[in-house]
């Protein structure tokens, strides 16, 4: 699975393509400029050794020489910046019609949540040709999400989410490593991305699980906290109604606005006080420390579900089964 | 450095005009300061190296089974602090730079001779609470102190370390302080800023990063200690605190503090190339000004050690706009060294051997650089052993060459006495062999995806981490070698006379080793920098 000796890693993401593409263009452009560089020193050093030289020949310098070679390499470096930028453009914005993971590290492990239900760790399952985003977060310090195969990484910070996206292309078991150091075993914070066909996804997923999705979960946490006596589905309530608030834009009681993504949930629960919805007084108590990352996340996946529909209770619009013929984001 | 003296005692130095530790360890003589940073660097050098040579021996298979991971966790933590701290930083400013500014310039000493003790005082109170911290049990946060690790999860001496740091950082804020006011008000009559020698253009830069930077450090490491101590929750998410603020102001000086460690190394190189090229540098101007282009962006590109922690996609974008600035600089200081040696008359000794070795190390740095400024690719590569690689190139491979070559060009001024030519030579390729085979593979790893900072390793790293562990100990001769034939050269080396390599500069028109006050008579100045034309076109001492 592993091959001794690699030189260059498994391409298995869309995003591992247009990275190499970008990175050979670097290798043979910066690659050619030094090896020209090399052969002129030593060209010039046996050129023009001491022992054969005579005397030096005065040279003072050349402006037309510093113009050309200032601006030739600003003129490539801008090609390196735009190219680089536009992918990382690309790596950062995942497609709206993404299936969507939640992730939780803590030292030294990684805890993954399927919408449906299903919990990992250290292990991920996904499905091949299927956009994926994954929603991070951390339990204590800085870890990274690094996936040599598809050349993505991204840090998981503690307090707030981070997100990541990929198509994988190609099935197979692939590296997942923690990049950002993060204590004793940060060597050991390690584990595999699964990419499996769709038939051999869907086989997994069914065998799996069992308590019901993510948002059911939320759902029924959401009762239990007892949320569902302020923030009521009609417009009665001391607290905002949530149904289709998500990914929304919300007015604050301040005047600004602000788009009601999965930061702004956690914030709205931890710290209900900081961002108070136009309208509604600052009555929320907190809930640091009552809820836990995982339950925090199950809490937003509820929200999310709430879209749209008029009913009190709507816990999933989501498939059961993803559906595997949803349209891949093909560059 | 008694024995030397005893030799030349006929005449009067700045090693033979005083006797005994007091006279040491009370001088004000920049050249004394000079030699009491050189031990106390090379000391630290030796420190960071063996921790180095744990690491790469640890590496050598895919399991953790030399050390514990803690163990692990804490040597490469203090390689970093120790060879960043207390070695590359003070390197060239603190011993090439305190011997040379006021001998450059034409002046009797820095302009604060007591700061300049002061500051060396500092280093040594900073660097022994590093050694208390190492000896005590070490600290594991990695060179970076990254929280909430540093301030909520270590139960090192991490507050330890970051006072020692703190104390250091002063040190370096009073050099920079005094080479400012030295070249500001000190310079010989005649010797304007046009006509001074590149090493001080590139002095003078990197004072200007020690003085504006290093007290954000301080203000970093001080939040981190008072985060530790009392819960400030400045940093702490459930506190209200921002993880992120950390890294920018850790990066607002440590990126910076990697040109206050290489620019003083290319301007060791912009003397060396044109002495033994026996031709004025080319394009003077244009690498005067690249020095002080570097300083100032520099200050502008901090956040690309951040473009997968979480900053917003636009600032990533601005970020690596000016990286990539920032490398135009360097990229001219490159053409210009290399268009100095077209149709000069060169000769191969030491110095100019480790200055050559500099250009193309330097270079591979620098463009792997460019890989890592491009945002799209940075994802991949950060983190990695590609970033190890990449700055090891530009530390070691540029700033430590740099500082050999610097080393074995002003030794004979410095001791007076001619280190032996061919076993400098040998050493010279020793490096230069052992450092491309120790970090070349690194590249590699990091492009197939080997994160930095791991104890243990999936196995199909291994081939490349063993040829990585054995450049490592080819190097490690490479650096014990001129450290034994300069302590033997004290005794046995030749005399070297005032000026051995034919140089121009200000510095080779007084005796070596030079008096007390440098110079007899104050020297004023009617011709430029690097004027090999109108001196003798042969190196007088060819190894």
């Amino acid at each position: 699975m592993f091959p001794n000796f690699p030189i260059w890693p498994v391409r298995a993401a869309t995003s591992a393509s247009n990275l190499d593409a970008l990175f050979i263009f670097l290798l043979l452009v910066t690659g050619t400029v030094t090896i020209m560089i090399f052969i002129l020193v030593t060209l010039f050093a046996l050129r023009y050794r001491h022992t054969i030289v005579e005397k030096p020949t005065p040279i003072l310098g050349s402006l037309a020489l510093e113009t050309t070679w200032s601006l030739v390499p600003f003129g490539i470096f801008l090609i390196f910046f735009v190219w680089g930028a536009v992918l990382y453009f690309q790596e950062r914005t995942a497609p709206p019609d993404s299936m969507e993971i939640y992730v939780v590290a803590k030292q030294w492990m990684w805890k993954l949540q399927h919408a449906d239900g299903q919990r990992e760790i250290n292990e991920l399952h996904v499905p091949v040709d299927r956009n994926v985003k994954l929603i991070m977060t951390s339990q204590d310090v800085i870890h990274s999400f690094f996936v040599p195969a598809f050349r993505l990484k991204q840090d998981v910070l503690p307090g707030r989410y981070t997100t990541l996206w990929f198509h994988a292309i190609r099935p197979g078991t692939y590296h997942l490593f923690c990049a950002e150091y993060c204590g004793t075993q940060h060597s050991g914070m390690i584990g595999s991305i699964v990419v499996m066909n769709p038939a051999a996804y869907e086989a997994w997923l069914s065998g799996g699980g069992g308590e019901g999705s993510l948002a059911s979960t939320g759902q029924k946490l959401f009762q239990q906290l007892g949320c569902g006596s302020c923030h009521r589905s009609d417009t009665q309530g001391r607290g905002p109604n949530l149904v289709g608030v998500f990914g929304k834009p919300v007015l604050l009681e301040d005047g600004r606005t602000v788009v009601a993504d999965e930061n702004y949930v956690r914030e709205s629960i931890l710290n209900p006080g900081a961002k108070i919805v136009a309208g509604f007084k600052n009555i929320m108590p907190s809930f640091q420390g009552v809820v836990n990352e995982e339950q925090l996340l199950s809490l937003i996946a509820y929200v999310k579900s709430l879209q749209g529909s008029q009913q009190a209770e709507p816990v999933s619009n989501r498939p059961a089964v993803p559906n595997t013929s949803a349209q891949p984001r093909v560059k | 450095m008694a024995t030397a003296s005893a030799i030349t005692a006929e005449r009067e130095h700045y090693l033979n005009a005083d006797y005994g530790f007091r006279s040491w360890l009370l001088t004000t003589d920049h050249k004394r300061i000079a030699l009491l940073y050189l031990i106390s660097i090379t000391f630290f050098f030796f420190i960071g190296g063996f921790f180095a040579l744990l690491i790469r021996l640890e590496l050598l298979t895919p399991q953790g089974d030399l050390v514990q991971a803690d163990t692990y966790n804490k040597l490469f933590s203090m390689h970093g602090q120790v060879m960043i701290f207390f070695f590359l930083i003070p390197a060239v400013p603190a011993v090439l730079g305190n011997f040379l500014v006021p001998m450059m310039i034409g002046a009797k000493d820095l302009a604060f001779p007591r700061i300049n003790l002061l500051s060396w005082y500092l280093f040594i109170i900073g660097g022994g609470l590093m050694l208390y911290t190492i000896l005590t049990g070490g600290v594991d946060t990695g060179w970076t102190f990254y929280v909430p690790l540093s301030t909520a999860y270590l139960g090192t001496h991490v507050v330890l370390a970051a006072v020692s740091i703190f104390i250091a950082g002063f040190s370096s804020i009073l050099t920079g302080l005094n080479f400012i006011v030295t070249i500001h008000r000190m310079r010989a009559p005649g010797m304007t800023w046009g006509r001074m020698p590149l090493f001080l253009w590139s002095n003078y830069a990197t004072s200007i990063i020690q003085v504006l930077g290093t007290p954000v450090l301080a203000i970093s490491l001080s939040l981190v200690g008072l985060e530790r101590m009392f819960h400030l929750g400045v940093f702490n998410p459930q506190l209200g605190g921002d993880p992120l603020l950390f890294q920018h102001l850790f990066w607002f000086y440590s990126h910076p503090a990697v040109y206050i460690m290489i620019l003083p190394g290319m301007g060791v190189v912009s003397e060396i190339i044109p002495c033994f090229s026996r031709k004025r540098v080319f394009g003077y101007e244009f690498v005067a000004l690249a020095s002080i282009g570097i300083a100032v962006l520099g200050f502008l590109v901090w956040a690309h050690h951040m473009f997968v922690a979480g900053i917003s996609l636009y600032s990533a974008m601005v970020f690596s706009f000016f990286s990539y600035l920032v490398a135009v600089p360097s990229a001219i200081k490159v053409f210009n060294w290399t268009a100095t040696m077209y149709k000069g008359k060169i000769y191969y000794s030491t110095p100019m051997l480790y200055a050559m070795g500099f250009i193309g190390l330097f270079t591979m740095g620098g463009m792997t650089g460019l890989f890592l400024a491009s945002l799209g690719v940075d994802v991949h590569v950060t983190d990695t052993y590609f970033i190890v690689a990449h700055f090891h190139y530009i530390m070691v491979g540029g700033m430590v060459m740099a500082y050999l070559a610097g080393m074995h060009f002003w030794w004979p001024k410095i001791s007076g006495r001619m280190y032996p030519e061919a076993w400098g030579k040998l050493a010279a390729l020793t490096i230069f062999i052992g450092f491309n085979l120790t970090f070349f593979p690194q590249f590699v790893l990091g492009w197939t995806g080997m994160p930095r900072r791991y104890h243990a390793y999936t196995p199909e790293f291994q081939v490349l981490n063993v040829l990585s562990t054995a450049g490592s100990t080819v190097l490690a001769v490479g650096y014990l070698l001129p450290m034994v034939y300069f302590l033997w050269s004290l005794r046995y080396g030749k005399e070297a006379g005032d000026n051995p390599w034919g140089a121009a500069g200000l510095e080779w028109k007084t005796a070596s080793p030079p008096p007390t006050y440098n110079f007899e008579e104050t020297p004023v100045v009617t011709w430029e920098a690097y004027n090999y034309d109108d001196l003798p076109k042969e190196v007088p001492v060819v190894g």
